[in-house]
């Protein structure tokens, strides 16, 4: 009975473990998924970096950078709604992020004009 | 074993943070129409029905105009016709002209001078006549017709203004500061009202409304015509966003 406590509380740490692993591995697939993406948005493959992007954000949805760069690259292909919620998810995993502050201040600038002027 | 992991995912969550890489990019963020006028090729700026100074014609100035900033800025072909002189065929069209058809100008009350908003009202009934409007559209292969009206006329107003002035103390030192003084300023007040019709039915698509104003010191003297492209400039894309879309550029911060 002790024996097979033992192997059983085993098991649970090995897959405990393995899940660590295979998070941390999960992060840094994420963190070279977003610095690829940033690199192909930089020369204007905005969908190509939305891919690589929301790949990261899959790997790691708690990646703050992930879904602010996501947010900005839906701004610019015009999808306002999935930028709004990519915005809000990044502040919300990182919320005194003065840049991810930033990037939605402005977002919601356009956007609420552009609300305005279609309720007109 | 476990403890350690989590440590180190910990560590490697507040490095992460602690040394924040950013990139700065040009974005342009795209804005659609608030038409969509997808199903037109063409576009005609008809006329519009215009009051207020007579120093100008606000029905030729805004046609013209908005001809030519949508040859410029819009997919749609502008269609180069005559100005339509919406304020005799509302006469003719009006509900009650029908009673004296042999001469419906007399018979239908509307104003001979156009001065105030509430004189340009009595010729709502002409934008709403759907028949009308089809029948112009049939004329010209059914296009999308741009139409309403316009208000371009002189206000004054007195009152106290804030401005800057200079001032030196007695050590000869300059300063600048907000006084406030009384004035008398006139200027002009722009309302144009365009009224989106779609010239396959002779129905309203769309209405939007604007009002720009401007004063200036009563000593200064601005021509209207300079002062009516002055207000128009500021409205000008509002109204080129409802045809096509635009793109506002912009910086966003990436993060890494």
């Amino acid at each position: 009975m002790t024996r097979l406590k033992k192997s059983l509380t085993l098991a649970f740490a090995a897959v405990a473990v393995s899940a660590t692993v295979a998070s941390a591995a999960d992060r840094k697939e994420a963190r070279s998924q977003v610095e690829f993406g940033i690199k192909v948005a930089e020369q204007g493959l905005w969908k190509e970096a939305i891919y690589r992007w929301e790949r990261a954000a899959e790997l790691d949805p708690t990646y703050a950078a992930a879904f602010n760069n996501l947010a900005v690259a839906y701004e610019t292909e015009g999808l306002m709604d999935k930028a709004k919620k990519a915005y809000e998810r990044a502040l919300e995993l990182d919320p005194k992020n003065v840049y991810i502050r930033q990037n939605f201040d402005l977002f919601k600038e356009i956007n609420d004009r552009a609300n305005r002027q279609l309720s007109r | 074993m476990r403890i350690a992991n989590c440590l180190a995912s910990a560590a490697f969550v507040l490095a992460a943070s602690a040394c924040t890489t950013t990139f700065e990019v040009p974005v342009e963020t795209p804005i659609k129409p608030k038409l969509d006028v997808a199903a037109f090729s063409r576009v005609l700026v008809a006329g519009f029905v215009a009051g207020g100074t007579e120093d100008v014609d606000a029905n030729l100035e805004t046609v013209r105009l908005l001809r030519n900033q949508l040859k410029n800025k819009s997919r749609l072909k502008i269609i180069d016709a005559d100005v339509l002189p919406l304020r005799e065929m509302a006469a003719k069209i009006h509900p009650a002209s029908q009673s004296d058809p042999a001469n419906p100008a007399l018979a239908v009350d509307l104003p001979k001078i156009i001065k105030e908003d509430r004189d340009l009202q009595a010729f709502e009934p002409l934008f709403a006549n759907v028949a009308y409007w089809k029948k112009i559209g049939e004329e010209f292969q059914s296009p999308l017709i741009v139409t309403g009206t316009v208000m371009f006329a002189p206000q004054a107003a007195t009152g106290y203004v804030q401005r800057e002035q200079e001032i030196y103390d007695t050590f000869g030192r300059r300063q600048v500061v907000p006084i406030r003084t009384y004035m008398e300023r006139k200027g002009f007040i722009l309302k144009p009202k365009f009224i989106f019709i779609d010239g396959r039915t002779g129905a309203v698509l769309y209405t939007e409304t604007f009002r720009e104003e401007v004063l200036y010191s009563a000593e200064q003297s601005n021509p209207a015509l300079s002062t009516y492209f002055e207000l128009m400039d500021r409205l000008v894309p509002a109204f080129l966003s409802t045809l096509s879309s635009q793109s506002i550029r912009g910086t966003r911060t990436l993060l890494k």
